[in-house]
């Protein structure tokens, strides 16, 4: 074949193929949680930076994990993921090394930090960017609030039929096991006989185990009265229409969950990945991705008290978090042999 | 034309619904064959002839439990669906003058114009515990508490037998229309009572059209994932949650084929079982 005939051929190639690329440089790809997809968070950096944004939302580390592996190397640019999951990432090589001093880092709430997750010998590979709480979210018109106080008194006969479980095995087992005495970032094998004992006498009481919508539709529509593994995140999108559904943590504590967020390492647009993920972490972006329209939840970065109304900041307890940081713990953070143990003894549980 | 001619001409003709087969049914069946025989190590994909899998399904509860459910609810809806539309098709084959029988089937399939998923939280404000019927029924005063009846097997199979009774409306309805009325009069003149007429005469000759409906009905239900997720309040599980939950949470593929496998399995068993009493070569 000739040069000139190479050339010939080339050329309507390269012509169909350079509008690709400079649609793909203009681009973004993220994998996130649902409260990411909110336009009004979106939008700015999107005009700012002249780049679409293309989210894909997904429910589990595990589920992440596994688009991951599926994708070509390059094709995810950002990463958001439970904070407690940070370290497994980076053991797979999925996250890149961030700039520290490019980051906020000092702003955020020092609870929240996380430094054993999200840093390895001293670099950040995620930042955190929201947190909030797995407790008892409740109809304050239809129980005792003073039973809400008591893990054992929400699950007990006084309210059987009357609660939903939020169809999420790590915050709810964690529950379970405060309401043993277990510390969550210490539950082992040995531990899941007691698990069963609580989770199985937490099902026998509930009227129904849902995800989200399916949680807060129950709690709503009057259906249930009680959402274990509900909390801010649950009923803060309510609250304008039902005042009487609230959350509280009780007296053995709650379960933390922290969300962070991070650079793939495979990525091909390093630099715009960072902007974005130094744009989230804005305190005018964490005030919008506090109350996004999915779920809202704790801003990590405490400057962006500055950027939510009173109102927002009283049902996101602001003024209590001191307190309530205090009294949490995390989620369980289980080896692989000990998670899947923890999904069968859920499926278990669902199936009674 | 020679033969030879005439046999490509065939295969040009057979080779593109071939293609079709070949590349959307076959292959990632071979495919998710192959998945069932792998393995997790960690959370690392092992290929391989391992067994584990089909192992898991008859070592574990759970897997179990929701095999017999799935199985429970496919058989209650189907019956339950055949019960009902029998009578519905029979009034509009029958007893709906002609030419409003168009506007009665149209009237009949008017729910399936409407999303599923749609259709499924409808029903679950219906059945809530303040919904449409516990409310009625308090305002009657024959209830003085509100019954559970949302987030329960009733929910999940009121929902499902609310689709399928349209299906099986018109195949059965398919069937009576093609129904010469001489047989009846032949069995009434032999003597025939009208219950006899319709157990020895009408029953048999539309029992195809009941199969035909019942077997779709079963393979739609045993294999939805919607209805039970968002009716049956995840008091219970059914095969298909277990495959979504496989998939989404643990990222587990090997076991998510093998159960889709046993599905497939329980899927050809029912065709089986339908294709031997019923002669579908009659339809």
């Amino acid at each position: 074949m000739t040069p000139l005939r190479n050339g010939l051929l080339a050329a309507p190639l390269l012509a169909a193929w350079l509008p690709a690329m400079a649609q793909a440089d203009g681009e973004l790809n993220a994998l996130v949680w649902c409260d990411h997809t909110d336009p009004a968070l979106i939008e700015p950096f999107e005009a700012a930076h002249g780049v679409d944004v293309n989210l894909r939302e997904y429910e589990g580390t595990g589920a992440a994990l596994a688009i991951l592996e599926q994708s070509r190397p390059g094709d995810w640019d950002v990463l958001v993921i439970d904070s407690i999951d940070v370290p497994r990432a980076v053991d797979a090589g999925l996250m890149a090394p961030l700039p520290a001093e490019d980051l906020p880092i000092a702003d955020l709430f020092p609870e929240v930090v996380m430094a054993d997750s999200t840093t390895r010998d001293g670099v950040p590979y995620a930042v955190t960017e929201k947190f909030g709480y797995n407790t008892i979210s409740y109809n304050a018109a239809k129980v005792e609030p003073a039973d809400m106080q008591d893990l054992t008194k929400v699950w007990s006969d006084t309210y059987k039929d009357r609660i939903a479980i939020y169809d999420y095995y790590l915050p709810v087992i964690g529950l379970a096991a405060m309401a043993n005495g277990l510390e969550t970032a210490g539950l082992s094998a040995d531990d899941l006989p007691a698990l069963r004992d609580t989770l199985f006498a937490m099902k026998a009481r509930a009227r129904s185990v849902g995800e989200v919508v399916a949680s807060q539709t129950a709690l709503a529509t009057g259906e249930v009265d009680i959402v274990v593994g509900g909390g801010e995140w649950l009923t803060a999108v309510l609250a304008g229409d039902q005042p009487e559904l609230t959350w509280t943590i009780p007296d053995q504590g709650a379960v933390r969950w922290a969300q962070s967020i991070g650079v793939l390492a495979d990525s091909e647009r390093q630099d715009k990945a960072l902007a974005f993920v130094q744009y989230i972490l804005s305190p005018e972006a964490q005030a919008k991705l506090a109350t996004s329209a999915c779920f809202w939840g704790m801003p990590a970065n405490a400057k962006a008290g500055a950027h939510l109304t009173d109102d927002q900041k009283a049902i996101l307890r602001w003024d209590e978090q001191a307190a309530y940081l205090a009294r949490s713990q995390l989620y369980p953070a289980p080896d692989d042999a000990l998670d899947f143990a923890f999904q069968d003894l859920w499926l278990e549980m669902l199936q009674q | 034309m020679s033969l030879g001619t005439e046999t490509r001409a065939g295969w040009g003709f057979v080779a593109p619904a071939l293609l079709w087969t070949t590349a959307f049914f076959v292959a990632p069946f071979l495919v998710m064959a192959a998945m069932s025989l792998a393995t997790l190590e960690g959370r690392s994909l092992v290929w391989g002839l391992h067994l584990d899998n089909y192992a898991r399904l008859f070592s574990q509860g759970y897997l179990l439990r929701a095999v017999a459910v799935s199985l429970e609810i496919t058989v209650t809806v189907t019956l339950v669906s055949v019960l009902l539309a029998y009578p519905l098709a029979w009034i509009i084959a029958f007893h709906v003058p002609k030419r409003w029988q168009r506007l009665a089937l149209l009237l009949t399939i008017l729910p399936f114009w409407t999303s599923y998923v749609v259709r499924s939280y409808a029903w679950l404000l219906v059945l809530a515990r303040e919904g449409v019927v516990n409310d009625t029924l308090l305002a009657l005063g024959l209830i003085a508490e509100p019954l559970t009846l949302a987030n329960t097997r009733f929910a999940t199979v009121t929902g499902f037998v609310h689709f399928f009774v349209m299906l099986l409306t018109l195949t059965i309805y398919a069937n009576l229309v093609q129904l010469s009325p001489n047989y009846a009069r032949a069995a009434r003149d032999l003597g025939a009572s009208g219950l006899q007429t319709f157990r020895h005469v009408i029953l048999p000759l539309t029992l195809p059209g009941i199969v035909t409906g019942a077997f779709l009905t079963f393979v739609l239900c045993i294999g939805d994932y919607i209805t039970p997720q968002i009716l049956g309040g995840n008091n219970e599980l059914t095969v298909p949650q277990v495959i979504m939950v496989q998939l989404g949470r643990r990222a587990d593929f090997p076991l998510a084929s093998a159960l889709s496998l046993m599905l497939m399995g329980i899927v050809t068993l029912a065709y089986l079982a339908c294709a031997r009493w019923l002669r579908l070569d009659r339809l």
